[in-house]
């Protein structure tokens, strides 16, 4: 890594008449925006940095070199399903014959990727148990607004127009209640029991009329299968609310269980989480939306149709919520997830799920003698440590993760879920070795050790990444978020 | 089993599942009730091989036409630079997850910065978020921002010329989230002036929201509607290209309080309507009623520079329920393709590009209505794309064109069909658009 003479922002490479660019000469004639009315044009030119095109792949590629990836290495990030990225599939979505097209061009010139959208949610419908996917939501989370938004259109077109509340548990991922205030729902929270599932009893009594539904992810952010969620289904159902699944922990189910088969009426899919679309520092990520039978007609459009002789077609139909999407989602992110999904094919697509679920447990069982197990027995995909057994050393869990990244391993879910002060959220993927699970289990007993040996080492980790710990406070007091700021500013000279 | 993304022997889960004290791996499922418990095979297909999978999309991928593009109507055929796609398909940005450990994210945390500061150039703002899903959500985004930001007004002006895939999103988010969405008349391809005074001395609006280009390709003239706003404590919202803003007058000049919209027209392929990547800029007095990530600069323990997530006040893993929005995952690989792309394209480049794009349109626009079967459908200034009127039949010019393997001619009322012109198209192929257009006869 190389941060030092790489360590220049773009800009402070800029030098006027320096170009990175080849453009085709303009033959078509003397148009010029000249001839434009000068009010509608700009007068101040964007400061846009003037650079070759060495320059630019060098800036950029060292500055890959201060990242940290799947394919750098182990990701345990809990909730997250940091899992391989295959690179068939960026392959796949990069061919021409997918990536040239327009998305208004006529049905009859789109076939291909008609079939693939159509393909791709019969393949999430089968896996999910539902009726019919949407694949235009952009995320996670646009996924759950999605969903909310189906579930308040089937209670209105009802007329059942008191239902304006949604049960979220404590554990919730924080997009649930955002996600439903956006939708204009109320959020009302349900506890957890010391197991750390939803508690039935405190549950009972807010199920009444105005509830829309409940939002649930199983098994939940601990980890934990909600085993009661047959009973808990027949209560929301009979209250007249549905269930909404958040899909962002369904890895540990592939091949075990269905979300449709548990009694939920409409879920989101990361498809960056489960089904191995890379995460791209942050996106862009996929979440389709799939429901159960009787709520198909409220999916957002557009919607893909096979008509009976085998043809793919583009529908905007009355009946649906709207549009939540320019046009259909992140195609590029869906036609990867079906790579994925015909490469593991139904064989392999059933050991997601149980191998995930095993290597969870190996690390939990390996490693709660030294790192404090609140919940015990057998976790799914993932499962939290409440920060290392040993509390007298004033080694924090915050201190733990930044040890971790000297040792070349990202850190875990850190402080989530909010149930316990020093929450370590931990989850690996089925594509870890029992090699490389090993070796995170030494480097973890070792920081443990560490914490008694010499803390100070620990709590002032990390030492040799490319910058140390930062200041937050610094950043959020007073924040900078532009060039133009930064060089007008001398708080954060570069040294 | 023995499956490539599996590491997995026999003996492995053997001692695996001892440690864990269990006898197998079903037995890890056991809390699971039976009969929720699935138990039958998934009806999908058999595992692919590789070769097989390449065969599989090649074959797809021939079902589809890749046409000529003279369509733009909020996605762009624009000049895609070879070095973005090398770069951004680097593991190290490709497979990172969001940067919440700045200590090993500083290559994502400073293209975001580079991102933020690009965009607030473009526009002319003063901030810029680490990027929004798309267009349209972002000005679903801004319009929520604006209802937040004003105190117990919820009503919200929308000019009729923005383009219909902007106006569904926002509708579709405004029904939900109890915003009181009002359309401001067009008059002749632009906004209607007179409308738009006539609503907001209603009082009570929160944003008006315009386009430029709008849906027609016109640039519009907003000359004092930012005071007529700001006199009403009401904010300005402009959608705007992001590549046009190389040119036109941007939102900053246009006194605008948030500028949003689609960045996929700054080099990013088609690929049928996604990933794009949305933005969103405003004042620095706004920015803590923005939503998305958003990142700064800072100090490390070495006193050295450095970048990190900040204002997480604002974000929904913080504040939950009183989040700003719900997005968590945004298009931040799609910002470092924009990122590169304007590094490379620089001031100059972008400007070249819409001087390529203007000429173009600006040629097309004159033979066509030298063919006498078009008029410009409007007498407004636009740059890259236009609108004309033609009495010929609009389904078969367009089978015409399918047919010659041009996509073009879009059609936005009954007589009334849009052309888009960027750097892409040659002479050439204007020319032999023109031709088909020339052999067609009136009311054939």
């Amino acid at each position: 890594m190389n941060n030092t003479y790489y360590g220049n922002l773009i800009f402070e490479h800029s030098k006027a008449e320096r170009v990175g660019y080849s453009l085709p000469h303009n033959d078509c004639g003397e148009y010029k925006m000249t001839s434009l009315p000068a009010n509608l044009l700009r007068t101040k030119e964007a400061e846009l940095p003037e650079v070759d095109e060495m320059t630019v792949v060098r800036h950029y590629t060292n500055m890959s070199n201060n990242n940290f990836g799947v394919d750098t290495g182990f990701y345990p990030l809990g909730s997250c399903t940091m899992k391989y990225n295959p690179k068939i599939n960026e392959e796949i979505c990069a061919l021409p014959s997918f990536t040239a097209l327009h998305p208004l061009q006529p049905s009859s010139t789109i076939q291909g990727a008609l079939e693939v959208y159509y393909n791709v949610q019969k393949a999430l419908s089968e896996i999910a148990g539902l009726s019919e996917f949407t694949l235009n939501p952009f995320a996670g989370a646009h996924g759950e607004l999605t969903g909310l938004m189906t579930m308040r259109t089937y209670h209105t077109r009802r007329g059942d127009l008191k239902r304006t509340k949604v049960i979220v548990p404590d554990s919730a991922h924080g997009t649930n209640p955002a996600s439903a205030a956006v939708c204009g729902l109320e959020v009302v929270e349900v506890k957890s029991t010391p197991e750390g599932t939803i508690d039935v009893e405190d549950l009972k009594p807010l199920l009444d009329d105005t509830v829309a539904g409940i939002m649930m992810t199983n098994p939940n952010t601990l980890g934990i299968f909600e085993k009661e969620i047959p009973e808990i289904a027949k209560l929301v159902h009979a209250c007249g609310g549905l269930l909404y699944y958040d899909g962002a922990n369904l890895n540990p189910l592939l091949g075990k269980c269905r979300p449709g088969d548990m009694g939920f009426d409409i879920m989101h899919i990361n498809l960056h989480k489960t089904f191995s679309t890379p995460h791209g520092g942050g996106g862009p990520g996929s979440g389709p939306i799939g429901v159960r039978n009787g709520l198909e007609e409220y999916l957002p459009n557009p919607r893909v149709r096979k008509a009976d002789d085998g043809t793919f077609h583009v529908e905007f139909s009355n009946d649906a919520l709207g549009s939540i999407s320019g046009f259909f989602g992140n195609f590029g992110t869906v036609l990867r997830a079906y790579a994925y999904i015909l490469s593991l094919g139904k064989e392999n697509i059933k050991m997601v799920g149980p191998l995930s679920t095993l290597n969870a447990n190996y690390i939990k069982e390996s490693l709660k003698s030294h790192y404090l197990l609140p919940i015990k027995g057998v976790c799914k995909h993932e499962f939290v440590f409440d920060g290392l057994c040993d509390k007298s050393t004033g080694v924090t869990t915050l201190d733990v993760a930044k040890r971790l990244l000297d040792y070349g391993f990202h850190a875990p879910t850190i402080y989530f879920p909010l149930l316990f002060h020093e929450a370590m959220m931990i989850e690996p993927t089925e594509n870890e070795s029992k090699e490389t699970l090993d070796s995170f289990i030494a480097v973890m007993k070792k920081i443990a050790d560490e914490a008694v040996s010499d803390p100070e080492k620990v709590k002032t980790a990390p030492h040799v990444t490319p910058v140390r710990r930062l200041d937050d406070a610094l950043a959020a007091k007073h924040p900078i978020v532009t060039y133009k700021e930064l060089i007008e500013d001398t708080t954060c000279t570069r040294n | 089993m023995n499956y490539k993304y599996f590491p997995h022997t026999e003996d492995n889960i053997r001692e695996m599942l001892k440690v864990c004290g269990v006898n197998s791996l079903d037995d890890l499922y056991a809390e699971i009730p039976d009969d929720i418990q699935f138990k039958r095979e998934y009806d999908l297909p058999s595992s692919m091989s590789e070769v097989e999978l390449r065969k599989f999309f090649k074959a797809l991928g021939e079902k589809n036409k890749s046409l000529t593009c003279f369509i733009g109507a909020g996605c762009y055929d624009h000049y895609t630079p070879s070095v973005i796609n090398y770069i951004i398909e680097r593991s190290e940005f490709l497979t990172s997850y969001t940067p919440y450990q700045a200590e090993i994210s500083q290559g994502t945390l400073q293209y975001i910065f580079e991102f933020q500061s690009m965009m607030a150039e473009l526009t002319g703002m003063e901030v810029a978020n680490a990027s929004m899903y798309d267009g349209p959500t972002a000005t679903a985004e801004a319009m929520m921002m604006s209802v937040a930001s004003a105190r117990k007004r919820n009503r919200v002006l929308v000019s009729s010329t923005l383009n219909p895939n902007i106006l569904r999103v926002i509708e579709t988010y405004a029904k939900f989230h109890g915003v009181a969405l009002e359309s401001i008349a067009e008059k002749d391809g632009i906004t209607d002036k007179a409308d738009f005074e006539a609503k907001i001395a209603q009082g009570d609006v929160a944003g008006v929201i315009v386009a430029s280009p709008n849906y027609y390709g016109i640039l519009e003239d907003y000359t004092g509607w930012a005071d007529t706003c700001h006199a009403q404590k009401t904010l300005f919202i402009m959608n705007c290209n992001a590549s046009t803003l190389g040119a036109i007058k941007t939102p900053g000049e246009w006194d605008a309080d948030i500028a949003v919209g689609d960045a996929q027209s700054l080099g990013l392929p088609m690929c049928f309507g996604g990933p794009f990547v949305g933005y969103m800029c405003t004042r620095k007095s706004l920015i803590r009623k923005m939503p998305g990530r958003v990142v700064g600069a800072t100090k490390d323990a070495d006193g050295k520079r450095a970048f990190v997530l900040t204002l997480q006040a604002r974000e929904q893993h913080i504040r939950r329920e009183h989040a700003t929005s719900n997005i968590c995952s945004n298009q931040s690989l799609m910002a470092l393709f924009v990122t590169i792309y304007l590094s490379l394209m620089g001031k100059k480049g972008l400007r070249e590009v819409n001087e390529l794009g203007y000429s173009g349109a600006h040629y097309l626009a004159e033979q066509l209505t030298a063919t006498g079967k078009f008029r410009l459908a409007y007498d407004h200034p636009f740059l890259n794309e236009f609108a004309v009127t033609t009495s010929l039949n609009i389904q078969k010019l367009q089978q015409k064109f399918i047919e010659a393997g041009i996509f073009g001619g879009l059609q936005i009322k009954e007589d009334t069909i849009l052309f888009c012109v960027t750097e892409m198209r040659t002479k050439e192929e204007i020319d032999q658009l023109v031709n088909i257009v020339k052999g067609e006869t009136v009311n054939e």
